[in-house]
């Protein structure tokens, strides 16, 4: 186990590398000027190439890859080309505050799923199947943008319930896990939820479904075995492949959502990134991306090392 | 627990929080803005003009600077912390600035000549110990031809130009003052002379109506009221900005009571705001949404005759009831009545006959259309709403003969290409350019594009227009030191563009805000930006 951990964890020095050089080619063959995030389309070209030459942008791209590239691996994720700060520092919150939406959101998808999952998949065919699995479809269907939209129209201009943006009445700076806080978080977690829900009902109803037709569990049923006895059983052989559904869509989850992080304003990672993008501000792009592909990785390899726990048949290394 | 109640207890709940909302917006203004950041807050603001609007102003004072205060009228440039300034008779390029006495940064420091020395060479003198890259990009576009400070006496000071420039103390609005003595401290405390600049922006010291209190990056920055301002003080105690970059949340957001202003509203959304007991602001703004015309060779617009049919091809009217009215219909690039007004005899009206008329002399009609390429963006800062904009004069000029192609493109690619020109291939033969622009400063509004220096790379004459007469009309208004003889030059310049159709002018934006009931005070003026010591919340 332990060399399947350390070959793991060298997996993902390739990945980190192909993920940069991928994102830094992107943004270089891609049209616009990273020059734009820090001086004004309307300045003279001679000011235009000194700060090119300020800050490094005038070098070839393969030195200004190995730049970074060098600086990366002893931890410096390098400086905002268009607001000066550590890249870290604004990184560092933004993740903290996609953990804090991707999580709540994983939680009320994950649960939502696996109970309507396992409700459709035990009465395949009848009405609660029917009411599930339309969830599921509509889940997974609806553009979660529009829905994020509609739900501020809903809670917070018809009846204002619920704040319509922002991550807490200070910002998220002060973050608690009160009232004037969690408040904010709802309606951007419900949205970003939807997807995973419609996901996992849909894999979870299937997996039940098959299970409760194997043999097994009419032998569980002829052992004279019922309700929560078989139960117990079906969710023991239903786990592994759920959490490996749930880790690939928390995976999605933590990248943020562009989207709902936009239509709420709420400072996470898919937020820095749209905004970068626009502002073709290359440092902050390649770092968020690297970090969250990064998170990718450990969360499959966490997601590896709890199927193997849970289900012995899967052996590792 | 039935659903009824369910509901019911959610609401009890909730109302505590709503409440307070309420109570804590008391002399606090809320402003929801459309920058995706904070703008930058060391004293040299980026994000455009709105930068300058929310954390250049407020914070900062500069030596001259804009009069807000009313909204009848093209904005006058009025003394700040200069209170008097005049050209050196014997050396036009030496300016001496008299300046205001008894003025102190937020940190307590004496505003005085070594602040305003110290303030231009943290941006043009690279061997400064307090030099900033970063802040010279947003700084020395907008004053190109400052070269250096001199101190004189304690409150006088001599700046210095590159070559005779009357249009420098317009240029000067956009330099804001910064303590050094704050910043100094900072550096004692900082590894760098860059991390020095971070600290200070996040704890920023200037001369401003209002001192900043807190500063969350990407989400927030909230003022204070500045009590020992130099000027008239502000009537409101706090001010709260909030980055929302999404014109629909910025719309929730002031419906749902979260902020009480919100910059550009979503245009489909006025009626509902209106309906809601929101007013809405909005003045005719020094900024323009134009096709700039190439005047290269083989180019149709090199034509003049087929210059001014487009001009006269496009309903203004007809663009301004598609945006709802948001929008002031563009014939120069400033209107009738400003100072450099001039007076065209070209009238560029709405006469799809006379367009005609213009085409058929330049050898185009039924038989032989017209065809143009046009580079726009899908958005993008000023822009407005560049896709249905351009639609409908799309349409417009079918109706007289010219079929109009889009090379629609990312807004950063094509303000790159903008600086580019038309010949460049990434103009990917388009004969104009649709990019929006401020027409505050003479050099922005009419010298970078109609003078031959200009061309590209230098700036942007994306066209290379070149034309003797209109580099000796620059001349002249850049020599005439006289106020009121150097807004002579530039209307005898306007007038003249005017005439030879030098644009093809469609729109001046109208920066729509929205504001709860309770904001009282607010005057919106002629300009990119605000008075924020006026409004208050009620």
């Amino acid at each position: 186990m332990l060399f399947y951990l350390i070959r793991r964890c060298l997996y993902a020095i390739p990945i980190a590398l192909s993920v940069g050089l991928v994102c830094f080619m992107l943004v270089h063959i891609a049209p616009g000027d990273p020059i734009n995030a820090i001086v004004p389309a309307d300045a003279p070209q001679e000011l235009v190439e000194q700060i090119r030459k300020d800050y490094g942008l005038d070098r070839p791209l393969p030195v200004q890859f190995g730049i970074w590239l060098a600086k990366v691996s002893i931890g410096d994720l390098g400086t905002s080309l268009a607001t000066g700060r550590s890249v870290w520092s604004d990184l560092s919150v933004a993740i903290g505050n996609t953990l804090r939406l991707a999580l709540t959101a994983a939680l009320i998808g994950f649960v939502l799923g696996s109970v309507l999952g396992a409700l459709a998949g035990s009465f395949q065919g009848t009405f609660i199947d029917k009411i599930a699995v339309g969830l599921a479809v509509a889940g997974v269907s609806v553009p979660h943008y529009w829905l994020g939209m509609v739900l501020v129209v809903i809670f917070s201009v018809q009846l204002p319930w619920l704040p319509a943006m922002g991550a807490g009445p200070g910002g998220s700076a002060d973050w608690a896990w009160d009232w004037e806080h969690i408040q904010h978080l709802i309606l951007p977690a419900v949205t970003l939820s939807v997807i995973p829900m419609g996901i996992v009902t849909r894999t979870v109803r299937g997996i039940v479904a098959e299970i409760l037709n194997q043999e097994f569990v009419q032998t569980l049923r002829g052992k004279g075995l019922t309700g929560r006895g078989v139960f117990w059983h079906v969710v023991k052989n239903a786990a592994p492949n759920t959490i490996a559904v749930m880790g690939l869509q928390l995976g999605y989850l933590m990248g943020g959502s562009i989207l709902v992080e936009t239509v709420f304003s709420w400072p996470g990672t898919g937020l820095l990134l749209n905004n970068a993008i626009f502002q073709r501000d290359l440092p902050v792009l390649q770092a968020t991306i690297l970090v969250l592909a990064m998170f990718f990785v450990a969360l499959n390899l966490l997601v590896d090392l709890v199927q193997t726990a849970l289900d012995p048949r899967i052996r590792r290394g | 627990m039935t659903l009824r109640r369910l509901l019911l207890a959610a609401a009890c709940a909730a109302l505590p929080a709503a409440h307070a909302l309420e109570a804590s917006a008391q002399g606090t203004i809320r402003i929801g803005m459309t920058a995706a950041d904070i703008p930058l807050t060391h004293g040299q603001p980026d994000q455009g003009f709105e930068g300058n609007r929310f954390t250049g102003i407020p914070l900062y004072d500069s030596l001259t600077a804009w009069d807000l205060t009313r909204g009848d009228r093209a904005t006058p440039l009025v003394p700040s912390l200069a209170t008097e300034w005049a050209v050196d008779a014997n050396d036009k390029t030496k300016w001496i600035f008299r300046l205001r006495q008894g003025v102190k940064f937020h940190d307590g420091s004496d505003f005085n000549a070594d602040a305003v020395v110290w303030n231009v060479r943290k941006v043009l003198d690279r061997e400064a110990p307090h030099f900033d890259p970063r802040q010279v990009g947003v700084t020395a576009t907008r004053m190109p031809t400052l070269r250096r400070a001199e101190r004189i006496d304690d409150y006088t000071v001599a700046l210095y130009t590159s070559e005779p420039d009357s249009l420098l103390p317009i240029n000067l609005t956009n330099l804001f003052m910064a303590s050094p003595a704050h910043w100094e401290r900072k550096r004692a405390a900082a590894a760098s002379a860059e991390a020095a600049w971070n600290a200070f922006a996040a704890d920023p010291s200037g001369t401003g109506p209002f001192r900043m209190s807190r500063f969350v990056p990407r989400e927030r920055a909230e003022y204070v009221r500045n009590d020992a301002y130099w000027g008239n003080k502000a009537r409101a105690e706090r001010i709260v900005l909030l980055p929302i970059p999404e014109a629909n949340a910025r719309t929730a957001a002031l419906l749902s009571g979260q902020v009480d202003w919100i910059e550009a509203p979503a245009p489909d959304a006025i009626p509902q705001l209106r309906a809601r007991g929101m007013r809405i602001e909005s003045n005719a703004q020094p900024h323009v949404w134009p096709w700039q015309p190439c005047f290269a060779e083989g180019s149709p617009l090199a034509d003049v005759r087929i210059r001014k049919a487009i001009n006269l091809g496009i309903d203004r009217e007809g663009l301004k009831t598609l945006l709802g009215g948001l929008m002031v219909p563009a014939v120069g690039t400033v209107q009738p009545g400003h100072p450099w007004w001039g007076n065209p005899s070209f009238q560029i009206k709405y006469d799809p006959e006379a367009a005609k008329r213009l085409l058929a002399e330049a050898g185009f009609g039924p038989q032989r259309p017209l065809s143009l390429k046009v580079q726009i963006s899908a958005s993008g800062s000023g822009q407005m709403q560049p896709l249905p904009m351009n639609e409908f004069i799309q349409q417009n000029l079918r109706e007289i003969g010219v079929n109009v192609e889009f090379d629609v493109i990312e807004w950063n690619a094509l303000f790159t290409n903008w600086r580019r020109g038309c010949k460049d291939p990434s103009a990917r033969g388009a004969h104009a350019i649709n990019v929006s622009f401020a027409a505050m400063d003479p050099f922005f509004a009419m010298v970078r594009f109609w003078d031959s220096k200009m061309a590209p790379p230098v700036s942007n004459n994306w066209g290379h227009f070149s034309d003797p007469r209109f580099d000796a009309m620059v001349a002249e208004a850049r020599t005439s030191f006289d106020a009121t003889a150097r807004d002579a030059a530039l209307a005898k310049l306007h007038a003249a563009g005017v005439d030879e159709a030098l644009f093809i002018w469609i729109a001046h934006d109208v920066a729509p805000r929205a504001m709860s009931p309770r904001v009282r005070g607010f005057v919106q003026p002629q300009s990119w930006f605000v008075d924020l010591t006026l409004p208050y919340i009620q």
